[in-house]
């Protein structure tokens, strides 16, 4: 299942499959180690559409909203039903 | 080996991503002597140094840090500029982050340029199971590679040795998919991950980063780091400096006093006005009294104190949490989180909080915190200041003038996030693992900020106090207190000496709420008073910095919306009081 990281809950694991958005932005997010075929654990989301924290490779990260919701993550999850 | 390779090495360049602990190999690398430059045409600060290599003394530049050599950003286009200046790179690696770290180390392969790459942190790879092979990744990069440790220094002196056996294997260049390719094979035959048991300050780590836990962390922080401010600032002030103040400078300046005749020119410049035929180091003003004590006796315990704590917290790695924490509610004043911290750098003094500007990118947002923090955020000095002279009339009015400021923080963001065009943009920030702060790292850059602090505070104080003195010689003040008493009396309430104190705020906010001292002021006058001169305009280094960072146009506007600030929130205080 392909979900945005806003859409994963705190705890879970998944890989990066896709960014969206410009050029620039996708370079900034891999500069920081988010690209696709990467590992990723969501750590916290802040309350009221917060920054989102993630652990990519050895590092913290955090990132706001909008930024989180480009990144698409398949993500480890049962599917339910 | 081609020409480049053998030639004298004059110029080395330190290059890395940012937060690698390029600065702390740097100072390792260089001695006490250190310039801070500003790239030509540029904002971009970068340090440079001399080593010693065998018998030749090179240059180190620590070069901005930096993600790629695609130049971004306005300090990647200086790092990309440098690199063809240099005869030597040391590439810093963060070796918790190798992947990412070796992006820039493969471009920096294809240039011409010969290299040695430092795996910096070395330390913290043990305990987050993280094993390098330091042979093979050497190998297979075709340049020397050395663990290190800025920190601790631990393996400083083998890149030393290196240096000479630098080499460029000068790849072929690759695309940037390409390129992380080649890094996935590379990480994949070098690198080996186990698990391990999280340790304590992970565990920290974690609480602080989750939204409720870390609020209530921040806050703990927070109050503990101003109550520790307080207890040592108070404590250096009667434990050492009153002591010293009222012990041994008082019966010399009452013989220098003797010595001048109590009266005169000198004497009103050195010693100033008597009190009752007394010195008194608050009210009387002159250089040798005010002049020193101000900036020593009052201001300096609680810079000490300040810079102290600051230190602590920075090097344990907890202000880019605080950031993300403060993300949602910077968000309302149309910031994102990471303009919290030159706001807490201008805590201490505006002029390194408004250098810190740079770290926002945007024209928008960099005018919002400017103009914030410079009508809202007193620093230190000031701060002293007010708790020295406001203080001493109840703790409920320290209580007003700050909660005042506070108001006008939020109300103004608010306000410019509404009318200005644009959008907050959003955090985007690496958040480092927590640390054990260094002592000797902690007391270095302790003494560099004091050592700063003296050499900005001593002259625009003395100087400040020398002017008044000579303006009150001539009866300019009279003159300027006669045309500005409409607005001094009619809105704010103050009478009208109090023009004094503002035209000393421009050179230096502490002296000019030690002038309102002197003024005989009621408690509402000395609460308006203090709350205005911390509001109506920066004082003239924060200005120059300003206008710098923002460009004269959008600093009048700043300064513009500042002065109007103070006109209203006098007159509300004036009301309402």
């Amino acid at each position: 299942m392909i979900i945005d990281l806003t859409r994963m809950k705190p705890g879970e694991c998944g890989t990066v499959v896709r960014l969206e958005g410009g050029s620039g932005f996708i370079m900034r997010l891999q500069n920081l180690g988010i690209r696709p075929g990467k590992r990723i654990a969501k750590v916290s989301a802040h309350f009221l559409r917060g920054p989102i924290t993630v652990q990519v490779g050895a590092a913290n990260l955090a990132l706001g909203f909008g930024m989180a919701s480009k990144v698409m993550v398949e993500v480890d999850r049962k599917q339910y039903g | 080996m081609d020409n480049k390779d053998r030639r004298e090495i004059k110029k080395i360049l330190l290059m890395g991503n940012p937060n690698v602990g390029k600065s702390a190999v740097f100072s390792r690398l260089t001695g006490a002597r250190v310039i801070i430059s500003n790239y030509p045409g540029t904002t971009v600060e970068f340090m440079q140094g001399v080593m010693k290599v065998d018998h030749t003394r090179p240059t180190v530049i620590d070069v901005p840090g930096t993600y790629s050599l695609e130049a971004t950003s306005r300090a990647e286009e200086v790092a990309v500029k440098m690199l063809e200046e240099g005869d030597l790179v040391i590439n810093i690696i963060d070796a918790t982050n190798l992947e990412r770290n070796l992006y820039l180390t493969l471009q920096l392969l294809q240039r011409h340029i010969p290299m040695v790459v430092a795996l910096n942190m070395w330390d913290d790879t043990k305990h987050k199971g993280i094993h390098i092979d330091v042979q093979r990744l050497a190998q297979i990069l075709g340049v020397p590679v050395v663990p290190t440790c800025g920190l601790t220094g631990e393996g400083i002196r083998q890149l030393i040795e290196q240096i000479p056996r630098a080499r460029s294997p000068k790849k072929p260049p690759c695309s940037s998919e390409k390129c992380w390719d080649e890094i996935g094979l590379i990480i994949g035959e070098v690198q080996k991950l186990t698990h391990r048991h999280h340790t304590l300050l992970e565990r920290l780590e974690d609480l602080s980063i989750k939204p409720f836990w870390g609020l209530l962390v921040a806050a703990a922080i927070v109050f503990f780091s101003f109550w520790i401010i307080r207890f040592l600032g108070e404590g250096l002030i009667n434990g050492v400096f009153t002591p010293f103040f009222t012990k041994v400078w008082l019966p010399l300046a009452y013989k220098l006093s003797a010595f001048l005749g109590g009266a005169g020119l000198m004497h009103h410049i050195l010693i100033g006005g008597l009190v009752n035929g007394k010195i008194d180091f608050g009210v009387s003003f002159g250089l040798l009294t005010t002049g020193l004590y101000v900036p020593l006796g009052m201001v300096f315990p609680y810079i000490f104190s300040f810079y102290l704590v600051l230190g602590l917290w920075e090097d344990f790695g907890y202000l880019p949490r605080f950031a993300v924490l403060m993300d949602n509610l910077m968000h309302r004043l149309g910031l994102h989180g990471y303009a919290i911290i030159p706001m807490i750098l201008g805590l201490g003094c505006n002029v390194p909080g408004a250098l810190a500007m740079r770290l926002l990118e945007e024209r928008r947002e960099k005018f919002i915190a400017a103009t914030l923090m410079a009508t809202a955020v007193p620093c230190m000095a000031q701060i002293a200041m007010i708790v020295g002279l406001v203080g001493a009339r109840g703790g409920q009015y320290l209580g007003i003038v700050f909660g005042t400021l506070l108001l006008v923080l939020a109300v103004k963001g608010v306000l410019l996030n509404k009318f200005l065009k644009g959008r907050s943009p959003e955090i985007l920030v690496e958040i480092p693992p927590y640390r054990l702060p260094q002592l000797v790292a902690v007391v270095k850059k302790l003494g560099m900020r004091i050592l700063s602090f003296l050499r900005e505070a001593l002259p625009f104080v003395l100087g400040g106090i020398l002017i008044i003195n000579i303006l009150h010689a001539f009866k300019i003040i009279d003159f300027l207190a006669y045309l500005f008493s409409p607005i001094l009396r009619n809105i704010w309430g103050l009478p009208k000496e109090a023009i004094s104190a503002l035209i000393i705020g421009f050179l230096r906010k502490d002296v000019a709420i030690g002038m309102l001292g002197p003024l005989n002021l009621t408690t509402k006058q000395l609460v308006i008073g203090s709350t205005i001169l911390a509001i109506y305009f920066p004082c003239v280094a924060t200005f120059t910095v300003l206008v710098r960072e923002l460009g004269v146009k959008d600093m009048f506007k700043s300064a513009t919306l500042m002065v109007i600030t103070s006109v209203i929130v006098g007159g509300i205080l004036n009301l309402v009081l």
